[in-house]
């Protein structure tokens, strides 16, 4: 592989394109509501209507309306259907010739797509993501080729320039992290892809790795030859099969199109993606466990230091980061980091993809630059909440993050910004609740899913959850008096403060976050006391801010 | 060698370079509470009864897998240390079904000792009563599961002194537990080589010699650390 036949097979699948495209969306949300059949149909329909010569139906990747699924669009025109059953099919093929159709019509400009800015997401949605031809006709692999025309340090510095920031949760700026691992004296070194998403209400990174495997293979090739390292592992939780199985096929046709492997154009540079599907342990979405899970070992983290960056995978230098992160890199690489940094606000730059769940209109996936509101996600691009009721709550970053009250949306989205009202960005779950929700059970739900999730290798994560769990269960059964709303409070500062990882120091933000905004839902379930206690004597406070 | 010096509860200590804040307190006459860190096997950090404050770092750190740095300031008797220090031990009661009373290891029991010395005096929290199994079918040894808080000394121990790997940890979370070999009876494994060593490992009354009765159960740790001292330095303390 070299620039001349990068460029060749571009051109050769752009003549190839027909000049009318319809394009239905084949990742797991629509595939779930039949959107196989549907693209079936939709095939046999151009066919039987004479029109295979203009006209071709594809499968493509998720354009992010998943609450309309399945959905088809048909280009140029851009008209886009919802709620596509395969009796739509031939429908939705006439319309090309200016016949009018049952099927649901979905209004392409308003502002669920409009207001979105997408760098990760750009070719969700357009492009076939089972055909690596299809991702280079779009600029891939550019990116790949454009890093290895300079020196690693350099493209080092780029990433560092752009401000980016990993998109795992924790924000850590991607560029020191690269910078780490690079400086780590030279010998083996690996690049591990965290593709284990475990957030209740999270689907951003699955549907990354099936829109645009390519995307996320070019991220780790750049990456891998910015750090200095040979070989890369991809870690999928096993619950995203169609996620594995486009990246099996995409690690397939980069190597056989000399794109992985070695020599990578006609560079001295080589790399080699290996996938490791989790087993269903949520915990292995933290580094170290992941580690340990992709060397055979129990998925338990271990204190850092030493950092994976010093010490990893098999004790080796390696580089950690998220689908998104990676995915972000190609489009940094091919278009400059001024470019990448001049979009988003001070401090978080770019743009972050949320998926949008629960009680809101247009459920599914929207990608945004930092520093939109939340009030702009959940209202303009989410339309409010389904039914007309109010929006009590948004609760951002899954069991690790919080919830934040109505009144606080007018925050912008950055990583500052959620930490400062007791949230985080997270990866970029993003569940809307409305006044029916009640906030002492959605705090149950969470421990609920930390204490299943918890690995049990620390105390206070493995019973503290538990008993947490209890706490909460006795309060939403309006059993508990307030020694025992105290004994909530002192429980989660212990957890927060004494866990080993991440897993446990997050797990009392969703109820500590919503003592923090609702207390009044919590007090309102107290019982009176059955008899005087002694004074408390202990030194934890019972603020939870 | 390298040495740096710091300050630990108000008492300026020295440590070689690479010492754990832990050791280096040890070293000083400064007690830390432990229960996951065993002499001759490396750390788990996991049951967070060492944790301290360093100046300059946010989170309580855990002293037993802390680096000593020159100039660092650390408290290992806060308040709020001390209490989340009972509270762990609080945790540990709810969890397990520990009735001193009928334990081969009462009088002899690390957990118990800690309880005491750290004045937790009473359980705030509901005991979880889990449903655990006594595995009796090793000759000489056996495991009362109701009395394991899955410290992973014995885990460690087998794996590193022993060299057999017998032990390890199934399941998540509450339910995890400790397992010989793929999940079968102790008497069964393969690999277990019946040393003992795990036995001697143990801080609670979960691993023990069979024939014991109460209180008779009664170890000897530092044999484990004076093995790998041993090996690495070959020299025998007899």
């Amino acid at each position: 592989m070299d620039h001349d036949e990068l460029q060749r097979i571009a051109s050769v699948e752009r003549a190839a394109a027909k000049p009318v495209e319809i394009r239905c969306c084949t990742s797991s949300g629509c595939r779930a509501s039949g959107s196989a059949e549907v693209l079936k149909q939709l095939r046999s329909a151009v066919q039987a209507k004479g029109l295979s010569d203009r006209v071709t139906a594809v499968g493509v990747g998720c354009p992010g309306l998943c609450s309309a699924g399945p959905v088809v669009s048909t280009h140029p025109d851009g008209a886009i259907f919802g709620k596509v059953t395969a009796d739509h099919a031939e429908g939705i093929v006439s319309t090309l010739s200016g016949e009018s159709t049952n099927a649901v019509r979905i209004d392409p400009n308003q502002p669920f797509f409009a207001k979105q800015f997408r760098i990760v997401r750009a070719t969700a949605g357009q492009i076939d993501p089972e055909r690596i031809e299809s991702y280079i006709a779009a600029d891939g692999y550019a990116g790949l080729y454009q890093a290895l025309q300079q020196r690693p340090d350099e493209i080092v510095a780029d990433v560092t320039a752009s401000g980016l920031r990993g998109r795992g949760g924790a924000g850590y700026p991607t560029g020191l992290k690269w910078a780490t691992v690079a400086k780590m004296p030279p010998g083996q070194k690996y690049v591990i892809c965290n593709g284990d998403e475990g957030d209740p209400g999270a689907f951003m990174d699955r549907s990354v790795m099936e829109d645009a495997p390519h995307q996320v293979l070019e991220g780790m090739a750049i990456a891998a030859y910015a750090v200095g390292a040979n070989q890369g592992y991809v870690y999928v939780r096993a619950e995203y099969p169609l996620a594995i199985e486009r990246l099996q096929a995409a690690i397939h046709q980069a190597t056989k199109a000399g794109l992985l492997g070695g020599n990578i154009f006609q560079t001295p540079f080589e790399f080699k993606v290996e996938i490791r599907i989790g087993a269903g342990a949520f915990v292995c979405g933290e580094e170290t466990a992941l580690i340990a899970s992709v060397q055979g070992l129990r998925g338990t983290p271990r204190p850092r230091p030493p950092y994976p960056a010093e010490s990893g995978l098999w004790d080796r230098p390696t580089l950690i980061n998220n689908v998104e992160t990676f995915a972000t890199i190609p489009a940094i690489l091919r278009n400059g980091s001024d470019w990448f940094a001049g979009i988003g606000t001070g401090t978080s730059k770019g743009t972050k993809i949320f998926s949008l769940t629960g009680k809101v209109k247009n459920a599914g996936l929207v990608e945004v630059p930092m520093g939109t509101t939340l009030r702009e996600v959940v209202e303009q691009l989410g339309g409010g909440t389904a039914d007309g009721r109010a929006v009590k709550a948004v609760q951002t970053g899954g069991p690790s993050g919080g919830c934040i009250p109505a009144d606080l949306l007018d925050t912008p989205i950055d990583y500052e910004s959620l930490g400062k009202i007791g949230s985080i960005m997270g990866s970029g779950g993003m569940i809307v609740m409305d006044d029916t929700d009640r906030m002492p059970e959605v705090a149950r739900f969470f421990m609920e899913f930390c204490a299943d999730e918890s690995c049990g290798k620390c105390v206070p994560c493995r019973v503290g959850t538990v008993q947490l769990h209890g706490l909460l269960t006795k309060l939403v059964e309006k059993r508990a008096t307030r020694h025992d709303l105290d004994l909530l409070i002192e429980l989660c500062h212990l957890v927060k403060d004494t866990s080993l990882c991440g897993l446990g120091q997050s797990a009392p933000n969703p109820v500590m976050s919503t003592l923090r905004y609702f207390a009044g839902e919590y007090e309102a379930l107290l019982q009176p006391e059955e008899f005087a206690r002694p004074p408390r004597r202990s030194t934890i406070p019972l603020t939870v801010v | 060698m390298a040495v740096v010096t710091l300050t630990i509860d108000d008492k300026p200590v020295s440590a070689r370079a690479g010492e754990s804040v832990l050791a280096a307190a040890r070293e000083a006459g400064i007690r830390i509470p432990t229960l996951c860190h065993l002499d001759g096997v490396s750390e788990a950090a996991a049951c967070r009864l060492c944790l301290v404050q360093v100046e300059g770092r946010g989170r309580l750190q855990a002293a037993c897998v802390t680096e000593t740095a020159e100039g660092m300031i650390v408290r290992t008797q806060t308040d709020t240390l001390r209490e989340y220090r009972r509270m762990i031990l609080e945790l540990l009661f709810t969890e397990g079904n520990h009735v001193c009373a009928v334990c081969v290891a009462n009088g002899n029991c690390e957990l118990q000792s800690l309880a005491a010395e750290q004045g937790m005096d009473h359980v705030r929290y509901p005991y979880l009563n889990p449903a655990r199994t006594v595995d009796v079918s090793h000759k000489q040894y056996a495991i009362d599961h109701n009395r394991c808080i899955l410290c992973t000394r014995c885990v460690r121990t087998c794996d590193e002194i022993e060299g057999a790997h017998t032990w390890d940890v199934a399941g998540r979370g509450t339910l995890s537990h400790i397992v010989a070999d793929m999940g079968q009876p102790w008497g069964d494994s393969v690999t277990c080589t019946s040393c003992g060593k795990c036995v001697q490992a143990c801080p609670t009354g979960a691993l023990f010699r069979q024939g014991s009765t109460v209180a008779e159960m009664t170890r000897d740790r530092e044999k484990l650390a004076d093995l790998v001292t041993a090996r690495r330095d070959k020299k025998w303390t007899v």
